[in-house]
């Protein structure tokens, strides 16, 4: 399995990353190096094994349908990069 | 569509938020509005180091409007992450199900000038919304900056998504409306559309007819309304079949209804589009639903719309399309079996072959009496107003109240929708009205007698003609006399005598 460059740029506008050519280069090898380590499991037979959904044994943890109080709104957007009257100004979009 | 050249193929994907008083992954408020960033709190705005967990109501409800569709339930489900950037997403994923929905394989029967259809629930998931923008500058092109509201955020919703069974816009509007009276009648959703509470996206495509493959789609994304639904299938249709009339090819993108301009406009290419990078929620443990869970919500369903519509023609003789027209809404339905147990409306006790109650024909009378009323003047004052029939100032046991006057001879049936009209617009009970304008039916003969004599007196020429054989005359009498007692005499009465004084001439 190996990962090519324009994969590596497709994923890289997806996570909205601006690589320039010899970071794509870098990460080309990097990412491939981490898929073909990953890919020694493969070399186990997991036919008898379920696939796993989550790495706790775990199941149906739930809460209860109650309202509890909301955070107040100035500490709500006191992080905010940018806000305006209690929203979160963000970019335009579209 | 009549002799349309190309076959039309749609599915449907319905979202809806379900009726829960907390969010799905915290105990914030999912109250419709409020003032902007209040219903907020660190998990539903995904910061760093928090845990959310699962409503256990948002579950039963799923699993509601699984079964309530004919779904089979999973037995074995769990949550994934769909990531995409969005300023309404603060998390920059959506929490949602992609490979193991809780609900699959599921149908719908249909009702249309068709006939009636199945159509196939491909599954229905679990999800939370997205938050809501208000653009600066007003329209969404020109705006500067976007400013963002997070209270609608992770309010949870359900997916459905049916097969691409949908053949025409008449079939989606149907299936939409059927999916709508379900999720009212489970409790699921309240489904107010002008909140956004249910909304739906598009597949559509057009293929010659007899070809298998299906056509390039385009998806029309967020229409929350059936005029829009209408409006915006009817326009991408359109679109569609231009282009493969002058032989181009339609390109598969994600497009939005402009109701300003009536357009779809795309919003995006096939190549940005639906890559999503599913992996699963590593902060939410699956759901494991037992057998014993299942049957316990299925036996809690209550009685659904075809079930309903089946009852209503069988124990009261309702047409069918009545039938279907007053169980598509819930409001209506229950307007109705509330007007008929006012009424004395009582099915046998004894069930019929079919193991429906019947009532007797008096009560059939009844019951299409206010079967007529609610689908005509009621209906059509309620949707003047923009209500439901959950708001209608006439309750039933005061509709009753009119029918019974008019069954009694108290007032006529034109006297009767004079009073309905005040009804409506005052809320008070009909033998009110009709005792405060002194609308009571005269139907003593003696003094209709005199105002016939009177009249026919005036008017010798008119029963010359009458004596001639001019039927007409009669009906110019009877509208003096109907004119000289405001309406109020009883016409079967004011027929009789007027005929007896016309013949002694």
């Amino acid at each position: 399995m190996s990962l090519t460059k324009a994969e590596v740029e497709h994923v890289a506008m997806l996570a909205r990353l601006a690589l320039t050519d010899d970071e794509v280069a870098m990460y080309t090898t990097q990412l491939n190096a981490i898929l073909d380590y990953a890919q020694r499991l493969e070399a186990l037979d997991t036919s008898a094994v379920a696939p796993t959904a989550h790495v706790f044994p775990l199941h149906n943890v739930f809460r209860d349908d109650v309202v509890r109080p909301s955070m107040e709104q100035a500490k709500i957007v006191a992080n905010a990069p940018e806000e305006e009257d209690g929203f979160f100004r963000v970019p335009r979009i579209v | 569509m009549q002799e349309f050249e190309f076959e039309i193929v749609m599915g449907l994907e319905i979202h809806s938020e379900l009726a829960t008083k907390s969010k799905i992954f915290c105990g914030c408020t999912t109250e419709f509005g409020g003032e902007q960033n209040t219903h907020v709190c660190p998990v539903c705005l995904g910061l760093p180091g928090v845990l959310p967990v699962l409503n256990r109501q948002v579950v039963e409800y799923a699993m509601t409007a699984g079964l309530a569709l004919n779904c089979t339930i999973a037995e074995f489900s769990k949550f994934d992450r769909k990531n995409y950037f969005y300023p309404d997403l603060p998390k920059a994923y959506q929490t949602s199900q992609y490979d193991l929905p809780i609900a699959e394989k599921g149908w719908v029967d249909i009702t249309t000038s068709q006939g009636t259809k199945r159509i196939g629930i491909t599954r229905v998931h679990m999800e939370e919304d997205a938050g809501k923008l208000v653009h600066g500058g007003g329209t969404l092109a020109g705006a500067g900056y976007s400013l963002a509201d997070y209270n609608r955020t992770a309010v949870p919703l359900i997916e459905i998504v049916s097969e691409p069974d949908i053949r025409s816009v008449e079939e989606a509007i149907a299936y939409m409306e059927h999916v709508k009276a379900i999720l009212e009648y489970t409790g699921v959703s309240d489904c107010k559309m002008e909140q956004g509470s249910l909304r739906c996206d598009a597949n559509i495509s057009l293929r010659p007819w007899g070809q298998k493959e299906f056509g390039v789609r385009s998806e029309l994304k967020n229409m929350n309304s059936f005029k829009t639904l209408q409006k915006a299938l009817e326009y991408e249709i359109e679109r569609q079949a231009e282009i493969l009339r002058d032989g181009g090819v339609v390109v598969q993108e994600t497009r939005m209804w402009d109701d300003a301009k009536g357009v779809t406009i795309s919003l995006r290419s096939k190549e940005e589009a639906h890559d999503y990078r599913y992996f699963p929620e590593p902060d939410l443990v699956p759901i494991i639903i037992s057998r014993e869970w299942v049957d316990r919500v299925r036996a809690a369903l209550p009685e659904l719309p075809e079930a309903r519509h089946e009852r209503l023609v069988a124990a009261y003789g309702l047409p069918s399309y009545d039938a279907g027209i007053i169980t598509d809404s819930k409001a209506m339905a229950d307007y109705f079996d509330a007007a008929c147990r006012h009424y004395g409306i009582e099915p046998s006790p004894i069930a019929d072959d079919d193991g429906y109650r019947q009532a007797d024909q008096q009560g059939k009378d009844r019951a299409k009496q206010i079967s007529n009323y609610m689908m005509g003047e009621l209906t059509r004052l309620v949707k003047e107003d923009g209500k439901g029939f959950e708001d209608c100032p006439i309750s039933p046991e005061n509709l009753v109240g009119l029918l019974q006057l008019l069954e009694a001879g108290t007032i006529s049936s034109k006297i009767a929708k004079t009073v309905f009209e005040t009804m409506y617009a005052t809320g008070k009970e009909a033998k009110v009205i009709v005792e405060e304008k002194g609308l009571v039916q005269i139907s003593d003969e003696g003094a209709i007698a005199k105002i016939v004599a009177e009249i026919v007196d005036k008017n010798p020429n008119v029963v010359a003609d009458y004596k001639a054989g001019k039927e007409k005359a009669v009906g110019f009498f009877v509208g003096q006399i109907m004119k000289a007692t405001k309406g109020k005499a009883n016409p079967g009465v004011v027929n009789q005598l007027l005929k007896a004084e016309l013949d002694r001439r």
